[in-house]
């Protein structure tokens, strides 16, 4: 006999979902809301929820006061450019893991990983110190090599566990069938890898924008990203609340959007049919 | 042209040797089937013919060159997979296409090979579909197809049929025959389904633990087994192979007959029994006869409209001459 869910059974699952979902979302809500507020409103004790006088005096002001447009251009370069560069090594990589492994594969996935696990003030100094030398410091190009080395070890992990999911006999086919390691990389691998290497990319874009100690700490005007524009509205005295909320509205929006619209890509799967 | 030799060929992976040395070969034009049981070495073998894998000694040459530095692209071999191991993400068209456009043939030269091998196959009606669109069968002759496209030296299959069900299988069985009759092409073909190998092959090789056990056409194989193994595995139902005083009577230690070669009568012959189970296929009928005292039960094949029942007395008679004798080590005597 099939199970069956009773329907009371159903609704709590579904109550308890939105309650976890709602609870997870609630500091966004909590920040896009309070962008809509008065400095006043901001901070009244007890908090105002809907019924305040909606106002979008906030983002008027960060508009005036900072070049939100130089913010966001430098947060595409430096989270694209990172990721794009962080595929080109991490493709290959994975590649080579997932298909040709050797005794040390293992090893080598677990050390990449364990450099995650190094906290990143420990290396702040050495590295600033090479960024002075090389001329690196508040450039958007230093900042891109950065962001994808520190982002690198979660590339190659999810695109090695991704490419462990494609069968290797199709990829041994297209050797039959003629193709170079470059045209199995290209015309096999890669199309059928999409929806993996579509959601590594996202998550990667994510991280990379949503990375604030590197960002802060290597810039200052001119390559400054996002964060660097949120963290000017904290200030620890004066009413900046709700100035600080439009800012981080602001700066979540665009990869707010992007995931919205990227969720069906990111699910749906394109190796079906292939094996048996 | 397609000979494909291969000389004192080995292969070990780490400590295990998977072939030994190792002595082959196919002429150009000839259907070759692997046969043997599953883990015997027969995949790893086309593999180190296909240059999928290295051979760790020896040499392959494949129409006189030796292969050792020949990547599998350039070896001029096609190879039909046991998942099929069609592209997901190309249409019918692009699969069969593939190894074309690898070569870098023009447009037009590959449209045309491809609307000719899918006439061949029956697939015209089905270019533009996906794989996963495809039945098992349509997914096999996609396979099929781009491999004859690329118009090859030799085509290895690696057991392209096991899963397919078991009408389909007969079907695939006839048109890859019908192809080897047409195309005139080297085919190498590895299977543990013997009776693929019986029917398909112009040349099987019974393969064990590595070891060659025996090459030959199906009927020399059918009719002088080199050794118990060869013995065992071609013909099904298997040979019925008795051991002791039975034996004795013919100077061998062991003797085999195959089910075929008794005959059953309920009044007299030269070994008593009782019918246990019986298997009826409607044109034969396969008893599975008991307390013969020779040991294991023994198999007979009757006609089908032969009609003993569970637990009736008969009598067995074997054939005299088709009496396999097979000596203390296994080998045949002649």
């Amino acid at each position: 006999m099939a199970r069956s869910v009773t329907t009371q059974r159903k609704t709590l699952n579904t109550a308890i979902a939105w309650g976890i979902g709602l609870v997870l979302f609630f500091p966004i809500l909590w920040t896009i809301l309070t962008s809509f507020k008065t400095e006043a409103q901001a901070i009244a004790d007890p908090p105002v929820w809907f019924f305040f006088d909606w106002t979008l005096e906030n983002y008027r002001v960060v508009q005036e006061r900072s070049n939100y447009s130089r913010f966001l251009w430098n947060s595409i370069i430096i989270a694209g450019g990172s990721t794009i560069l962080g595929m080109i090594i991490a493709i290959p990589a994975a590649w080579s893991m997932a298909f040709v492994p050797s005794n040390r594969t293992k090893d080598i996935l677990l050390w990449m990983l364990s450099t995650k696990m190094l906290p990143a003030v420990g290396v702040l100094y050495p590295i600033y110190l090479i960024f002075i030398q090389l001329g690196l410091l508040d450039t958007r190009i230093g900042l891109t090599i950065v962001l994808m080395l520190i982002n690198l070890p979660i590339m190659v992990w999810m695109l090695y566990t991704y490419f462990k999911e494609i069968p290797g006999e199709i990829l041994e086919a297209a050797r039959m069938d003629g193709a170079g390691l470059r045209e199995e990389i290209l015309y096999v691998l890669t199309p059928m890898a999409i929806p993996g290497i579509a959601s590594t990319v996202l998550l990667n874009i994510i991280l990379a924008w949503n990375e604030a100690f590197w960002t802060l700490n290597l810039t200052a005007a001119r390559a400054a990203p996002l964060t660097a524009f949120i963290a000017s509205y904290s200030s620890p005295e004066g009413l900046f609340y709700a100035k600080l909320s439009a800012a981080s509205t602001m700066a979540i929006a665009p990869i707010l959007i992007l995931g919205w619209f990227s969720q069906k890509q990111l699910v749906r799967g394109l190796t079906f049919g292939a094996v048996k | 042209m397609g000979q494909i030799v291969l000389e004192q060929v080995t292969k070990r992976f780490g400590d295990v040797t998977v072939i030994p040395p190792l002595n082959l070969t196919i002429e150009d034009g000839e259907f070759a089937v692997f046969v043997g049981p599953s883990g015997c070495g027969k995949s790893t073998l086309l593999r180190l013919i296909a240059g999928l894998e290295d051979v760790t000694s020896g040499e392959i040459r494949i129409d006189g060159k030796p292969s050792a530095t020949i990547p599998p692209a350039k070896r001029g071999l096609a190879m039909v997979f046991q998942s099929y191991a069609l592209y997901p993400h190309m249409t019918v068209r692009k699969n069969i296409a593939f190894p074309l456009r690898m070569a870098g043939l023009d447009k037009a030269e590959q449209d045309r090979r491809v609307t000719q091998a899918a006439e061949v196959l029956n697939l015209t009606d089905y270019l533009e579909r996906r794989p996963g669109q495809l039945s098992g069968g349509q997914r096999q002759r996609v396979a099929i197809g781009r491999a004859i496209v690329r118009e090859p030296a030799a085509f290895l299959f690696d057991e392209p049929l096991s899963n397919l069900d078991a009408a389909l299988r007969v079907g695939m069985r006839l048109e890859i025959s019908e192809l080897h009759k047409r195309l005139k092409t080297t085919m190498i073909y590895v299977t543990h389904d013997q009776v693929e190998a019986m029917t398909m092959a112009d040349k099987i090789v019974v393969l064990r633990a590595g070891h060659i056990e025996q090459v030959g056409s199906p009927l020399e194989l059918y009719r002088a087994p080199r050794n118990l193994f060869v013995a065992g595995f071609i013909g099904s139902p298997k040979m019925n192979l008795i051991t002791g005083p039975e034996a004795a009577k013919h100077d061998a230690t062991t003797i085999g007959i195959r089910p075929e070669h008794i005959s059953i009568s309920a009044s007299e012959g030269r070994w008593p029994g009782v019918v246990g189970v019986s298997e009826h296929l409607g044109s034969d009928t396969f008893f599975h006869v008991q307390n013969t005292g020779l040991g294991e039960s023994v198999t007979v094949r009757a006609d089908g409209e032969v009609g003993f029942k569970y637990g009736d007395q008969i009598y067995l008679t074997p054939r005299a001459d088709m009496i396999h004798r097979f000596d203390a080590e296994g080998l045949r005597i002649a």
